[in-house]
């Protein structure tokens, strides 16, 4: 007689068997079984969040920096629901989350019991799939597809929704055995044609550019390694989504920086004007394109990418190659090595031009800002910052507006994994729990959530976790006491008319910073910065770092709505020479 | 659109709208069902008619037959899209133009009215493969199988002769000749 198991027993035997280290969670009425047994399972630490959408947050923020899926257990009705934004947040930016969520007893499904809701209903469209577990003999095989699901092609969120009775119920426990295949769902679609094919327009090309994206993190460390490679050989500049930055080292000549509505000045007319582009990773998102029809009007396409409905969804593409980017490049190494030796060397005069052109737009300096003695720009704060820190192997993660901007364009990441920020979706909040998240993963290592006070203030609880578990992260906020974005959107778009984007009343951050028992640091002028920066960087607890900006600085360089890659709206020293006209920001 | 108050980008040109009848294999499990519709209406695509049933009890396997319009970009997405959910198994996707298959809607007309309109209804439907499921002194129910078209201009038509009450399937489609869609 084999012994059996609860459905509590077999969730933990499954999470050991997956080689899960850490849950995030937060108890309630109909996940209790489950944490009843979390005393007999050693090597899986639960930590409590002060809040669903923290766990889901720091469950992605672990995950980005491991490569590993994040685990997250909450509760039925507002358990579940509460998570359903760090789930959506997972699903737009592709990270790997395993939810496991309590639900009301299978007799009372249905019936509008307490806390409950139609989990796998209300999280159908936001997870990669979903499963209500309504028999206990499925739930071992359920919890290792969950898994599978999570972590195979397009990484990304799925839910196991476990009624309490199942919970309590017993079953045989089966180990995890490789399923053969998931329909069918086969990830490596392409054919040596098709990287000989690319090969020919990368050795044809005069204009080319790689353009990469998030899918090369995804890939694995190695997807990142070949990158370099690749890019070194053929000795063409690359551009990187938000979402990739780190894959190819910022400080690298090659590199021009981010590109899209808030990136530099040479890479979004690199994009315009190039006649090869070879996006590795990257999914032609909105935010990158501007307008579609003018999207790189001259260029050949290629498009890299693991998730075949990515090609041709936004732009229309010459070569799709469908599979994962380690893979594809790997071949693409071999084959270009065999066929095109001292490739760079050769080619060099084919594309010294574009090189002399892409150098011009470079001069234009697009991220200068005007500095200031008296205040802080925020640009200088995130300059201090990286200048500060990049010796050591730091964590990055963000919110989302300005600040989120500025890290991006002025922070330089040298590797895949160190930066995690809220892209798809846009989530404010982000930053505070990915960073618990990112810190439990990885403790000795500096972890700094660069802020806004606005964004930070929506999960300011988790404070409290980083408190409870000695996580010593470090929030860095750029206090503009604006929602800044929305206020520079009002500025150029609206009139500045300034419809509630100023938050009065803010909390003191030092006092608030010492009532969650860390500490708070306050830098008020640009003569104290670095020393407060040394402070915090100094201390081993966690610390709020209240940054005092200028209220008023807006993120250049920047798309305006409606327009191509080549019309862009560059900083405040550019418009006084009156390069771009008034005219210029009435068609905004 | 040059003075357009918005963060996002403005919509580029429209493209032309072919009908298209997707035909996708899932397993027969609870909810299925909702997937595949609430991926249709989660991401803007049309759907015009619908047809679901189990075909295979052996493997547990439902057919689900989906008319739909949109741009050739669009019924790409919508195959692909379909392809990535877990319970799919294969997509097929035809034109409605097609000559190679075959596409067929059920409708079942109940009609009320004297002896001679019923007659008169039973005979307008003859093109169609008409049943009589059903009869009294007063009415009749009347089974026929055609094309959506073809349902839609008899609906009309038929009034006149006491149609009361229409019930119709959403269309169904199946390859011609000895090929099976793989």
């Amino acid at each position: 007689m084999p012994k059996l198991y609860s459905g509590a027993e077999i969730v933990f035997k499954c999470l050991e068997d997956q080689n899960v280290n850490h849950i995030f969670g937060y108890p309630g009425g109909a996940v209790l079984p489950i944490y009843d047994e979390l005393k007999n399972f050693n090597s899986i630490k639960h930590i409590l969040v002060r809040h669903e959408q923290g766990a889901g947050h720091a469950a992605e923020g672990y995950a980005r920096s491991t490569g590993k899926p994040g685990v997250l257990l909450v509760t039925s009705g507002p358990g579940a629901t509460n998570a359903v934004t760090a789930l959506t947040d997972a699903y737009m930016d592709s990270v790997p989350l395993v939810c496991i969520t309590g639900q009301v007893p299978t007799h009372l499904i249905g019936t509008d019991a307490f806390q409950e809701c139609d989990t796998t209903g209300i999280t159908r469209p936001c997870t990669k799939h979903n499963w209500l577990v309504k028999d206990v003999n499925d739930l071992a095989q359920i919890m290792h597809k969950a898994f599978e699901v999570a972590t195979t092609g397009r990484p990304g969120p799925v839910l196991v929704d476990i009624p309490k009775d199942i919970q309590f119920q017993k079953a045989k426990y089966k180990s995890y055995t490789k399923a053969k295949k998931l329909n069918g769902k086969s990830h490596d679609n392409f054919s040596q044609k098709n990287i000989d094919d690319l090969i020919e327009l990368i050795s044809k090309s005069k204009r080319p550019i790689f353009y990469t994206g998030g899918g090369v993190i995804n890939s694995g460390t190695k997807a990142s390694e070949l990158l370099r490679e690749l890019v070194y050989a053929t000795g063409f500049p690359i551009t990187s989504t938000l979402q990739g930055l780190g894959c190819f080292p910022a400080d690298d000549n090659q590199f021009l920086g981010m590109l899209g509505m808030h990136g530099t000045y040479e890479a979004n007319n690199a994009m315009y004007s190039c006649d090869l582009m070879i996006n590795v990773g990257a999914r032609f998102d909105d935010r990158i394109t501007g307008k579609i029809d003018e999207f790189s009007p001259k260029s050949k396409k290629v498009h890299i990418d693991i998730d075949p409905s990515s090609i041709n969804k936004n732009v229309k593409v010459d070569l799709a190659i469908v599979g994962d980017i380690k893979s594809v490049l790997t071949t693409t190494i071999k084959t270009f090595k065999k066929s095109k030796k001292n490739f760079s060397k050769s080619n060099k005069h084919q594309i010294s031009n574009w090189w002399e052109q892409i150098q011009k737009w470079r001069s234009k300096r697009s991220l200068d800002y005007i500095s200031s003695e008296d205040t802080i720009k925020p640009q200088y704060a995130i300059e201090r910052l990286y200048e500060l820190t990049k010796d050591k192997d730091t964590y990055i993660t963000t919110e989302v507006g300005q600040h989120q901007m500025w890290a991006a364009q002025h922070y330089k990441f040298n590797k895949p994994n160190r930066w995690m920020t809220s892209g798809g979706l846009g989530t404010m909040g982000y930053g505070l729990p990915a960073a618990v998240g990112v810190q439990i993963a990885h403790p000795k290592k500096l972890v700094i959530d660069i802020a806004g006070e606005a964004s930070v203030l929506m999960t300011m609880q988790e404070m409290s976790t980083a408190v409870q578990y000695n996580l010593p992260i470090k929030i860095f906020i750029l206090n503009n006491e604006y929602m800044g974005m929305v206020r520079q959107w009002q500025e150029l778009l609206h009139d500045k008319n300034y419809s509630e984007s100023y938050t009065a009343a803010l909390p003191d951050f030092v006092k608030m910073a010492e009532a969650y028992g860390c500490v708070g640091i306050r830098a008020k002028t640009p003569e104290e910065l670095d020393d407060k920066i040394i402070e915090m960087l100094n201390s081993d607890r966690p610390v709020i770092f209240d940054c005092l900006v200028d209220k008023q600085e807006n993120c250049f360089p920047m798309i305006p709505s409606g327009k191509p890659h080549n019309q862009m709206l560059l900083g405040p020293r550019d418009q006084k020479d009156k390069k771009i006209t008034g005219k210029g920001r009435t068609l905004v | 659109m040059a003075n357009s108050k918005s963060a996002y980008s403005i919509a580029g040109k429209k493209q032309k709208n072919d009908t298209h009848i997707i035909v996708v294999w899932v397993d027969n499990e609870a909810g299925v069902l909702a997937r595949v519709v609430g991926l249709f209406s989660g991401r803007g695509y049309n759907i015009e008619s619908l047809a679901v049933a189990e075909v295979d009890q052996k493997e547990n396997i439902s057919r689900i037959t989906i008319v739909t319009t949109g741009t050739p970009q669009v019924v790409d997405q919508i195959k692909l899209q379909l392809k990535k959910l877990v319970p799919v198994h294969k997509v097929a996707d035809f034109k409605r133009e097609d000559k190679n298959v075959i596409f067929k809607e059920m409708a079942l007309f109940k009609f009320v009215a004297n002896n001679e309109k019923l007659i008169k209804a039973f005979k307008a439907c003859k093109n169609f493969n008409p049943v009589i499921l059903d009869e009294t002194k007063k009415s009749k129910v009347i089974q026929i199988t055609a094309l959506r078209r073809e349902i839609d201009k008899m609906s009309k038509n038929l009034t006149k002769f006491g149609l009361v009450s229409v019930s119709r399937t959403g269309a169904v489609a199946m390859t011609r000749g000895s090929d099976v869609f793989k």
